[in-house]
């Protein structure tokens, strides 16, 4: 029986391990906020291991509806996130050598995964974010909750918001297709050769 | 004849002169106008107008074509607004020899320039009452440096620049007597003892610190204008000069007798020569030197004690006067380096001197005759032609790059247009009223910007809604792209305008500073954070390590100040984004009051006279808690056991001690 990776499903692996490497040298997600008041824009870059762009101009805003303040090590997820990328790279070069697909299979899995489980965590962050406010916070609006869109644009008081994969969330994503991809591509050559 | 005949005869002649009243003043503006000034809200002008704040000491910017106030740059002047001159960083900027000066008449501007065009990197403004020279920077729009001048009697001749912003010249209006002396004032001992200087200021490439040079010392005459000459004529300088009469008294007729006063003509580049030749002298001197520095965010003064000077009747071949009718003011070199135009203001007529004519006059000694032992040129030899009948009262004139020049005429209260070549009169409109300086963008340069021309006006009158006896002065603008003149506008400015510059939007408005960058803040007393704030008692002084963020003060409560403790407020604002400055006031403060920009410390001392308690505050509305962002000193009798304490919230003095009913 053969188990062995097509020649594109291995060369996928490397591109996958590159896009996902390409993390730490890119913004993963963007949140951008516009207001009459700030013609200039606001936004927020989330990296691998950081938080980046206009963080304190955000922090300053939000103090009067009594949102916390961000800051990068309050994210254990800055910890743990290249801890399992940098883990899922090296699973891929193990992939790679076991050649077999059941490894590919759930090597695509993991990532897909990994995916899931940020985008949860994120809106779960997200909620809490939105959601807790200071008791003591000098500006109450009744039923008002902050919480960012996940994905996609929200009008917030007299702030729109606007989430979106950054250059980084963008290879992630490219990464996670193209392994998905392969997988559909292995698991149909494998049926048709009756393996 | 019948009454009633009488009665239309009398009612048909009072409509008949009505008809045929005299032009009125907002005739001359076209049907578009106002549409070529509009600048839409969310749009931006086109250009920066730097115009001279005159008697206010200050520069304002406008934007052109709107002729909106942009921002009043504090520069010779103390500034309440902001606390310049006030603020303990501030104050050294306005330190002179004779103490601390805090206002001027603040007359000419000057742009840097690199290669005879505006580069966007700094202003340099003049000081006409206590002769100095400031240079502001356009990333921040702040005054960096202020520099006085020895042996000068008033800075009018000021600033102007060569091509390069290697020099910016100083000379003076008044003469005096070198170092200070007393004289007798009488016209003998003016012819005797007075004299004017002309003080080139050299300038660092880098870094734009200004240093004097050298000065050359020149008979006792009022020097006017000048302008540095460019292309084929740089390496020279022109300044026009009157009172070459040298009358001490009434000059208004006695320095307005002689058909021709001078141009003076300086060969800087061989003074520079003469100068490290070592032929000039040392002279024993005092003046002073005002730096900021942009990362302690203070200033510094430094005493310059000796200064380097070129006597031209011993040293004799680096200047010559050229004669000009009649009282100069205006002396401009044209885009091309190649003619000088003379505005006697008292004159007929504009005369034009080519370069190249007044070069080879002085190869071939084509001279009339000495002036106080310097060579004075033939008037001829030297002159390409002459305007005739421009107007009355020519006062300077700019340039549009494509052969043309402009004058003001301060008598005759208009513009005219002219043609460099033919000196055939083109165009002329009126001002209302007086101008004085006109300025088109870049019309001092190599490469003029040549849309507008815009006319600053001494008299005002009815221009705009009355304001009691005193009227702000004007500014009009004026269309030149067509073979027509053309107003457009009127906009009220401050002090009075003498002289502006303008430049193109896109040369400065990108590297414009947002905030100071608080990890670079380098402030002895800096608070780089809450955490570092403090109060720190130094005998009778007290300093208050101060920080100011949206929306608090931190401490917001201090205690332990004593009558007559001198009390240093150093304010950090905190905040890293644009256009966020925070005020800072307390009540009865005999000064004034700081804005301190974003990443900036500024100090405000105060000492108390009485007991009681004093409320602090931010000046500048920065936020929905702007109101709340306040706090207080306690300050007890003097000698009293009051402890210094502070804080704010839970780490106030009175926190936890909570004294309300359990």
């Amino acid at each position: 029986m053969n188990r062995k990776l097509s020649a594109f499903a291995k060369v996928s692996i490397f591109v996958a391990i590159a896009c996902i490497i390409a993390l730490w040298f890119t913004p993963m997600w963007r949140i951008d906020l516009a207001a009459p008041q700030y013609p200039e824009g606001i936004s927020m870059n989330i990296w691998i291991n950081d938080v980046k762009g206009d963080v304190e101009i955000i922090n300053g805003l939000n103090h009067y509806i009594g949102m916390k303040t961000i800051h990068k090590n309050d994210f254990k997820e800055f910890v743990y996130m290249p801890i399992a990328l940098g883990i899922f790279c090296a699973l891929g070069l193990v992939v790679f050598f076991l050649n077999r697909r059941i490894g590919f299979y759930i090597w695509t899995g993991l990532l897909l995964l990994i995916a899931l489980v940020s985008m949860y965590d994120f809106w779960k962050w997200e909620y809490d974010y939105g959601h807790n406010l200071d008791p003591t916070a000098p500006i109450k609006v009744p039923g008002m909750a902050y919480q960012p869109p996940l994905i996609g644009y929200k009008k917030m008081l007299n702030f729109e918001a606007l989430s979106q994969p950054d250059i980084g969330g963008w290879f992630f994503v490219a990464a996670a297709l193209l392994l998905t991809g392969a997988s559909v591509y292995e698991w149909r050559r494998a049926k048709k050769m009756g393996l | 004849m019948k009454l009633s005949h009488l009665l239309l005869t009398a009612a048909a002649a009072a409509l008949a002169v009505q008809g045929c009243k005299m032009k009125s003043t907002e005739s001359a503006v076209g049907g578009d106008a106002a549409s070529r000034t509009y600048v839409a809200p969310g749009k931006y002008d086109e250009l920066y107008n730097f115009v001279s704040g005159g008697f206010s000491g200050q520069v304002a910017v406008y934007g052109i074509p709107s002729g909106r106030l942009l921002k009043v740059l504090p520069v010779f002047s103390v500034n309440p607004e902001n606390g310049y001159g006030y603020s303990e960083e501030t104050k050294p900027m306005l330190n002179t020899s004779q103490g601390f000066i805090p206002w001027d008449d603040q007359h000419h501007l000057a742009l840097s320039q690199t290669n005879g065009e505006h580069d966007g990197r700094w202003l340099f403004a003049n000081a006409n009452n206590s002769p100095r020279v400031a240079r502001i920077d356009l990333k921040a729009f702040k005054t960096m440096e202020i520099i006085e001048l020895p042996n000068s009697g008033g800075n009018h001749s000021s600033p102007f620049l060569t091509e390069n912003t290697e020099y910016v010249i100083a000379g003076t209006r008044f003469s005096v007597p070198i170092g200070n002396q007393e004289s007798a004032l009488d016209n003998a001992s003016y012819k005797k003892n007075f004299k004017s200087t002309a003080s080139f200021i050299n300038i660092d490439k880098n870094s734009g610190h200004m240093n004097v040079a050298f000065q050359i010392i020149l008979p006792g005459m009022d020097l006017d204008l000048s302008r540095a000459g460019k292309g084929p004529s740089h390496g020279w300088f022109f300044f026009s000069t009157y009172n070459t009469e040298q009358a001490s008294t009434l000059k208004e007729v006695n320095a307005s007798q002689k058909d021709k006063d001078f141009i003076v003509a300086v060969n800087w580049k061989k003074a520079e020569e003469y100068v490290k030749a070592g032929k000039a002298k040392k002279m024993a001197t005092e003046y002073y030197h005002n730096t900021f520095n942009e990362e302690t965010h203070s200033a510094t003064s430094e005493i310059i004690k000796e200064v380097l000077t070129l006597d031209p009747t011993e040293l004799k071949d680096f200047v010559y006067l050229i004669p000009c009718p009649k009282s100069p003011h205006g002396c401009d070199v044209d885009p091309s380096g190649e003619y000088i135009v003379g505005s006697g203001k008292l004159a007929a007529l504009i005369p034009v001197f080519a370069y190249q004519k007044f070069v080879k006059a002085i190869e071939d000694k084509a001279f009339e005759g000495e002036y106080n032992g310097l060579p004075v040129i033939k008037y001829e030899a030297a002159l390409h032609g002459e305007v005739q009948k421009p107007g009355l009262g020519p006062l300077h004139t700019e340039f549009d790059g494509k052969g043309n020049a402009y004058t003001s005429f301060f008598v005759s209260s208009e513009i005219v247009k002219w043609s460099i070549k033919d000196l055939k009169v083109l165009d002329r409109v009126p001002t209302y009223y007086s101008i004085g300086h006109l300025m088109v963008p870049g019309g001092d340069t190599k490469k003029p910007y040549g849309k507008y021309v815009v006319a600053y006006n001494k008299i005002t009158k009815d221009r705009f809604l009355p304001t009691g006896p005193e009227l702000a002065q004007s500014a009009q603008l004026y269309s030149i792209e067509g073979d027509k003149m053309q107003l457009l506008l009127d906009f009220p400015t401050i002090g009075e305008p003498h002289y502006a510059q303008a430049i193109p939007a896109e040369k400065i408005k990108d590297q414009s500073v947002k905030f100071f960058d608080i990890a670079k803040n380098k402030h002895p007393y800096v608070a780089a954070g809450e955490k570092a704030t403090k109060v720190e008692r130094k005998g009778n002084e007290v300093h208050v390590y101060m920080t100011a963020i949206r929306s608090h003060l931190t401490p917001d409560n201090i205690e332990g100040i004593q009558v007559g403790d001198d009390v240093y407020f150093h304010i950090t604002n905190l905040e890293q984004d644009w256009d966020i400055p925070h005020g800072f006031a307390i009540k009865h403060a005999p000064t004034a009051e700081l804005l301190v920009m974003p990443g900036e410390t500024a100090t405000l001392k105060f000492t108390p006279k009485q007991t009681g308690i004093y409320p602090f505050y931010c000046t500048d509305f920065c936020s929905a808690l702007h109101q709340e962002m306040q706090g207080y000193m306690r300050v007890s009798a003097k000698g009293s056991n009051v402890p210094l304490k502070w804080g704010i919230g839970d780490t106030a003095p009175g926190a936890g001690a909570d004294t309300t009913a359990k």
